[in-house]
């Protein structure tokens, strides 16, 4: 499965459940924008290795709406400890989707440690993480879009051509944050 | 004159700020503040493994239109330069940071003194407001702390050192 089209499906996925979408740095964010743009996308453009943290801070500050996090393997290595604070307060409408290409995409490629031997999944088992799913197909990852807890989807490694995300973080934020409120428009 | 209880007079600026959402690392001086803090059912709180890490989840409960405080020690600063910067300041998020202020006068621990002399000036580098309030103007000066955070959209920073926790 390219990453890409894993992108493609959690925002689909998403917009069916109309969860918020926080959108790991880099190419990653450049791709859910080229693929599926929507308003409760949040596109991160620094602070690499907050994007689970942030979709937690969400998820627990809104229980009512599902938040989805995409964040990569190299990203949830620099925070790993974001996995045990998700294991102990995760709540229930909070997912985090590692998409695992065992390398640094953004920065050429370089391999992560899951191109050897760490393990994510194992990782989020190991802190207390109850619900860990490991898929590696399209329909396996649709379905696992609906729970919560940690899903790793193995994707290849590569960024497809697209280009830079034309919004100022101004312009990110304020459109996002319409969708979180309370009684937003559909996301 | 009666001392003020200097962890009571925080809770209560907290309280006054409207603060309902907070992300902690501990440190000794923050002890009763934190059981506090986590006794209340008025304010979420999670502890959080580094302090980074609560940089990030406090941004995210201000997009869901909480009031979030990240209460740490300031050698937890260094680990969270890179998310106050191009988190907060980038996206214009709002934070009231609550610094147990370590490396003053008065510290036992020679590695508390690097951090300790570096903190200030680190944030007054990234242009983050910083607050010394004593004990009697805390609860004052932390509903004005928020109301700084939130009016201009950036962190802002209370740095209470060892004398501000023994009540001096």
């Amino acid at each position: 499965m390219k990453r890409i089209d894993a992108i493609a499906i959690a925002a689909e996925e998403a917009e069916q459940l109309e969860a918020l979408l926080v959108c790991n740095i880099g190419y990653p964010s450049r791709e859910l924008f080229a693929v599926h743009d929507r308003l409760g996308n949040f596109y991160m453009l620094g602070s690499m290795g907050m994007a689970s943290s942030i979709g937690l801070g969400l998820a627990l500050a809104r229980p009512e709406r599902r938040v989805i996090v995409l964040d990569g393997d190299g990203s949830v290595l620099m925070n790993l400890g974001t996995l045990a604070t998700i294991a102990n307060y995760g709540p229930e409408n909070y997912l985090l989707v590692i998409l695992d290409n065992c390398s640094y995409g953004s920065t050429g490629c370089q391999p992560t440690c899951t191109a050897m031997r760490t393990d994510l999944a194992s990782a989020a088992s190991g802190v207390g993480v109850e619900d860990v799913r490991e898929v590696s197909g399209p329909q396996e990852l649709r379905e696992a879009l609906n729970g919560h807890g940690v899903v790793l989807a193995k994707v290849e490694p590569g960024n497809a051509d697209v280009p830079i995300i034309p919004l100022s973080p101004d312009e990110i934020i304020a459109r996002f944050m319409e969708r979180c409120a309370p009684r937003g428009p559909r996301s | 004159m009666n001392k003020i209880d200097p962890s009571l007079a925080v809770y209560r600026g907290l309280r006054r700020a409207g603060i309902d959402f907070a992300a902690s690392v501990p440190c000794v001086n923050l002890k009763e503040l934190l059981c506090l803090v986590g006794s209340d059912p008025g304010i979420i709180h999670i502890p959080v493994t580094r302090e980074e890490e609560g940089v990030g989840i406090c941004a995210g409960a201000w997009m869901a239109d909480r009031r979030p405080a990240l209460l740490m020690q300031n050698s937890g600063l260094g680990n969270s330069i890179n998310a106050l910067a191009s988190l907060d300041l980038l996206y214009r998020i709002p934070l009231l940071m609550i610094v147990s202020q370590r490396g003053s006068r008065g510290e036992t621990i020679s590695g508390q003194i690097p951090m300790g002399r570096l903190t200030e000036p680190l944030l007054r580098t990234m242009d983050i407001t910083v607050l010394t309030p004593q004990p009697a103007e805390a609860e004052a000066t932390l509903s004005r702390a928020w109301a700084l955070a939130s009016g201009r959209r950036t962190p802002v920073a209370v740095l209470l050192d060892i004398d501000f926790w023994r009540g001096d």
